[in-house]
């Protein structure tokens, strides 16, 4: 039966794909904001019963996700003067092909995991298949904001296995977790706007001349 | 009853082509073609005489009748909507895609045979879109099989109801999509092809019959208005109601003339892709067909 859980989960699975393949990086951007805010609904719908640090929890996660992330990475965006990811070390259509196996893989990985108590495997699995894409994304592509992008989406994904055994991991970890990834994010926009400076690109793959 | 229908199929499958060529030209603001054009444009074609070219052997000759024959096979298999496809087993989908692989092969051989280095090129482009669109129908098909639990393509699209769309919202949406993207492939149609270009760099299937002329090229056209026919007839048995009333013809015929005008919509509103970019779009298809039958078997 269609519930609006389901239809969280299928949305993240959609915005992972979508990653994968498209180049547009401001698409790309707020893809990863959509996949925040669908992230950020999940345990309020979730397995457990509604709680106030939940509640809470949730706020946080949208407000950073869906609002200040993407603010951030469009600024960087302008700055840095890139509009899309051209020629990746694995194509697109590769990389889209990839997902779909790894989707596959991460359903029947989390079908054997050996799990204490009533934890809904889909959710786990659709946590490992999140981290996995974001881990193809930060290897497989050249821009630096991409590479950001990729890093959110695997903290995405860590995000999403901790609402699936949430009552194993303490809230402040969570919010641990979170001021963490904010500020990786404004110290990766200062790096990207200080590189693009001094060279004129961002390519990541260029940036082995660093070493002097 | 399925020979009335079978009857139907053939005397309005080019009727479909018209009502799309007719919708693109109300919304680019011209008055465009009369709706019996490509009746005209058939006996017109009829009545002309053949060339053939010198190098070519018989297989330019064969390819445009054994296309035909081909597809007037595929109009047996495919239901009207709520009227039975005259033959239907467990499977038939699987006949039905080689069917139309056969008439595509044979085509793809006419063209080589003709040695022009144009159409060699349609022919070669022809096969890797055919090769990437393939898996994408098989996996819609096999998606809509595992929802409906029925095996033929005819108890499939006439099982299907609202109870399926539903329970199984986001499969259904995911194969629907990916199997319009596939009709638009198999159609040579925009953004994958465009039908009314004659420039040899860019096309696909219009490069390959450029050196087909008289009734050759009527058959051809024919088969086209056909082959358009099957797929829209598949694609909107997905949104009538079940069962073999005959009473919901006209509305899935209505639903046909609406298919036709979604096709002239996407293709106002959209240029052709670069061809490297169309490889891109069926595997995002076969992804999106993929995904579906995924999400039936984890529930």
């Amino acid at each position: 039966m269609l519930t609006l859980m389901s239809l969280l989960l299928f949305m993240l699975v959609l915005t992972n794909l979508t990653l994968l393949g498209s180049s547009r990086l401001a698409f790309c951007i707020r893809t990863v904001a959509v996949q925040g805010v669908v992230l950020g609904l999940v345990p309020l719908f979730g397995l457990q019963p509604f709680t106030l640090q939940h509640g809470l929890l949730s706020l946080c996660a949208i407000i950073l996700k869906g609002g200040i992330f993407p603010w951030l990475l469009l600024r960087g965006l302008r700055v840095a003067r890139v509009k899309r990811e051209v020629e990746p070390f694995i194509g697109f259509n590769v990389s889209l092909s990839i997902g779909f196996f790894t989707l596959i893989g991460s359903v029947i990985f989390a079908s054997r995991l050996p799990l204490t108590g009533n934890n809904n495997t889909l959710i786990i699995a659709l946590a490992i298949f999140t981290m996995l894409t974001g881990l193809l994304l930060l290897v497989s592509r050249r821009k630096a904001l991409s590479m950001v992008l990729g890093y959110l989406v695997l903290e995405n994904g860590i995000y999403c296995l901790g609402t699936a055994v949430a009552d194993h991991i303490p809230m402040v970890v969570e919010f641990g977790v979170l001021l963490d990834v904010w500020v990786a994010v404004f110290g990766m926009g200062i790096a990207m706007y200080q590189i693009n400076r001094e060279f004129d690109h961002t390519d990541v793959d260029r940036l082995t001349e660093l070493r002097g | 009853m399925s020979f009335i229908a079978l009857i139907l199929s053939l005397a309005l499958a080019p009727l479909l082509l018209s009502i799309i060529n007719r919708s693109k030209a109300v919304i680019a603001g011209r008055r465009g073609a009369p709706l019996l054009q490509p009746y005209f444009n058939l006996t017109r074609l009829l009545q002309k005489g053949v060339v053939y070219s010198d190098v070519s052997s018989g297989l330019v000759q064969l390819s445009p009748v054994v296309n035909l024959a081909v597809l007037c096979c595929c109009v047996v298999l495919v239901p009207l909507g709520p009227i039975p496809a005259i033959l239907h087993f467990s499977g038939d989908f699987i006949l039905l895609a080689y069917l139309m692989g056969m008439g595509r092969f044979i085509t793809m051989l006419g063209a080589l045979d003709t040695g022009s280095s144009f159409e060699g090129m349609g022919a070669s482009r022809e096969a890797f879109f055919a090769a990437l669109a393939e898996p994408a129908f098989f996996l819609t098909m096999a998606g809509l099989a595992r929802i409906t639990g029925a095996q033929s393509l005819n108890d499939i699209l006439q099982t299907i109801n609202s109870e399926h769309w539903l329970h199984a919202t986001p499969s259904l949406l995911l194969i629907a999509v990916a199997f319009f993207l596939v009709f638009l492939a198999e159609n040579a149609r925009i953004p994958i092809d465009d039908p009314t270009t004659h420039l040899e760099l860019t096309m696909i299937h219009e490069v390959m019959i450029l050196d087909h002329s008289g009734p050759d090229l009527a058959m051809i056209e024919y088969g086209v208005a056909l082959k358009i026919w099957l797929l829209a007839a598949i694609f909107a048995a997905l949104f009538v109601p079940p069962g073999t009333n005959v009473l919901w013809l006209p509305l899935f015929l209505l639903l046909m003339v609406a298919i036709g005008m979604l096709v002239a919509m996407v293709e106002s509103s959209m240029a052709r892709l670069r061809l490297i970019r169309v490889p891109q779009l069926l595997i995002s298809a076969g992804v999106f067909a993929g995904l579906a039958l995924f999400l039936e078997f984890v529930q």
